[in-house]
């Protein structure tokens, strides 16, 4: 019996780890083009959760039929951020730039503070306690679609970067600057493309992640931290590392939840980092930084 | 010693200091309750806001984490008077090393590892939440239900144990401001202060040039945990209850870093300027908001927001290096 609560907690934490892994790929994206690290990450994703609360109220639409709309909204947010905020920045050095995100972290914690009051919001969905059975597992629908979801969203973010023209012309940015420039890009607009798609990964990880957790305010800083813990741990910059940083530290919140107490999970996740930071700071799949 | 203290000091300058300090001194003779609680949160941030700025202006190393040695201060000092009776003031010598000690461990893990830059804010980010969820689960020190201090009611002012009227730790910030002020001064102007603004400026050219980077680093660190732990003692004492949801929480760190910032990251007179600026403000919005008859949390912060990014956009250096240069005050360093 008890090696299968242990599988079925790894599943379950397994499959959060993948909505993890697309939040955090977002982050990752946005820092290996524009080489700028959103600080306010997870308050962008709070943004998309209570667009998906409020949608849901007024419509009862499916947090997955939800995820597309809120995802483009996202990434309007998120072009027009980086082309009327923070493009300026791009030259200023890095404390100056995280500085101007933590600003634009503070404003959006609190109006939406303001907007929804601090009191934890979700949306209840019909198949919220339906589980399906295979084996010995069992696992929650909720997560089976929210992994699912994520795996298919970091999947057309994957090709759109590998086969598109306009993908091949963000990787030409992030490979070389002055290049993209010689050859005739529009490095500004590519750059606020990327952080809106950054911002639309983001929009969609949140709406997901509505499936299985509530959202208040307050979380937004939480999600921060986790996104950060996650692509350090995979390595900054790669995607598929943040993937399996996601992985890894869903598992390890799933585990130490298990083991010790779910209100002490993230001390592990950052036990995790810490470790990483010493051993491998580069991450994961990291490449050594030049 | 008063002409060591005024070396290289203009004039105008020294006038100026005088008469602000003169007037924070009779400020309790004429300001209200509400008002002198509003200074003591000024002299408050411009405390921490000068020890931050060791590590940040002086050294280069952003620290997002300091609420990390708040709170180890406020907790060691108060959990020792709970259980103990110890008062604060021996307390302190148990609460400086212990958060001299986290900075110390948090320097080597990234310095030695050569850790720097975003990876090093991050760092210090996850120790003080590390520490903070570690807290929450400490019953020594209550957990997350919070640690109360006992009140007596008009027992005087007794500042062996902390105990007593805002006056009195209005006398105590503002010294502590007025010593860390010159202390910084002193640092600045010492060989160690030049060794940091090499390794701030251009750390590999501060290697080539014979600088142990790592020592000086470590040593900036060390005397900011240290300092900031003060600030945590008076906060436990000042407020008499402790949460580690409120003491190590991420917009503690923010909240200590947005003075200098503002007033000017690696100034003297910046810590200062930009607490009296951001307080003040805040405070006259909240009660201007209160007066309105709207209530709404978070209003504070979004300012707070606000100002932050105005002062980023229009003024990176911050607020002190213009004013400076427009009533003719130069600081050193600048």
């Amino acid at each position: 019996m008890p090696a299968e609560l242990y599988l079925n907690v790894a599943v379950a934490g397994i499959l959060t780890g993948l909505v993890y892994g697309l939040m955090a790929l977002g982050l990752s994206v946005i820092f290996g083009v524009v080489r700028v690290v959103n600080f306010a990450h997870g308050e962008m994703m709070t943004i998309a959760m209570y667009v998906a609360v409020t949608l849901f109220s007024a419509f009862h639409l499916d947090p997955l039929v939800m995820m597309v709309p809120i995802a483009a909204v996202l990434f309007a947010f998120g072009y027009v951020l980086q082309k009327g905020l923070i493009n300026p920045f791009i030259t200023r050095p890095e404390h100056s730039q995280f500085l101007l995100l933590v600003a634009i972290a503070i404003i959006i914690v609190n109006v939406l503070l303001i907007l929804y009051g601090p009191d934890a919001q979700n949306v209840q969905t019909s198949y919220a306690y339906d589980s399906f059975q295979i084996g010995p597992l069992i696992v929650d629908a909720t997560k089976a679609y929210a992994g699912l979801a994520a795996i298919v969203v970091a999947a057309a973010l994957f090709s759109f970067f590998q086969y598109s023209t306009v993908g091949t012309a963000i990787r030409a940015c992030a490979d070389n600057y002055t290049g993209a420039l010689v050859v005739g890009l529009d490095v500004k607009h590519l750059y606020a493309l990327t952080f809106g798609l950054g911002a639309a990964c983001v929009g969609a990880a949140g709406t997901i992640l509505l499936l299985i957790f509530d959202v208040t305010p307050a979380t937004g800083p939480a999600y921060t931290l986790l996104a950060f813990v996650i692509v350090i741990t995979g390595g900054l910059g790669s995607m598929p590392g943040a993937l399996i940083g996601g992985v890894l530290i869903g598992l390890t919140e799933a585990m130490a939840g298990l083991l010790f107490t779910p209100s002490a999970k993230s001390m592990f996740s950052f036990g995790v980092l810490v470790l990483v930071l010493l051993f491998r700071p580069q991450g994961i799949m990291g490449k050594r930084a030049a | 010693m008063i002409a060591r203290l005024t070396d290289g000091v203009s004039g105008r300058a020294l006038v100026l200091l005088a008469m602000l300090l003169a007037a924070a001194i009779a400020a309790p003779l004429f300001a209200g309750d509400y008002l002198l609680t509003v200074l003591i949160l000024i002299f408050y941030f411009a405390y921490v806001g000068q020890a931050w700025n060791i590590m940040m202006g002086f050294a280069g190393q952003l620290s997002l984490g300091h609420a990390l040695y708040v709170g180890l201060g406020a907790y060691t000092a108060a959990a020792l008077y709970v259980h103990f009776g110890i008062g604060p003031w021996i307390g302190l010598l148990v609460a400086v090393p212990i958060a001299a000690l986290a900075g110390a461990f948090v320097g080597f893990l990234a310095f030695r590892f050569k850790v720097s830059g975003v990876y090093f804010a991050i760092l210090t980010i996850a120790v003080a939440e590390f520490a903070r969820v570690g807290f929450d689960h400490l019953s020594w020190t209550a957990g997350s239900s919070g640690l109360f201090l006992p009140v007596k009611r008009n027992a005087g002012n007794d500042l062996w144990l902390l105990r007593g009227s805002p006056t009195m730790f209005y006398y105590v910030l503002l010294t502590a401001t007025v010593l860390a002020f010159l202390g910084c001064r002193s640092l600045l102007k010492s060989r160690i202060g030049y060794f940091w603004l090499a390794i701030r400026e251009d750390e590999q050219a501060a290697r080539a040039a014979g600088i142990d980077t790592f020592r000086y680093k470590m040593v900036a660190v060390v005397i900011s945990s240290a300092m900031t732990s003060f600030a945590g003692v008076i906060y436990a004492f000042y407020y008499n209850n402790l949460f580690p949801e409120q003491v190590f929480h991420i917009s503690r760190s923010i909240e200590i870093i947005l003075a200098p910032i503002v007033g000017g990251i690696g100034t003297l007179f910046g810590p200062v300027l930009g607490a009296f600026i951001l307080t003040g403000l805040a405070e006259t919005l909240t009660s201007t908001l209160a007066a309105v008859g709207i209530d709404l949390p978070g209003a504070k912060q979004v300012f707070y927001g606000i100002c932050l990014l105005l002062v980023i956009m229009a003024l990176p250096d911050g607020v002190w290096p213009w004013l400076s240069r427009r009533i003719g005050i130069k600081e050193r360093g600048q």
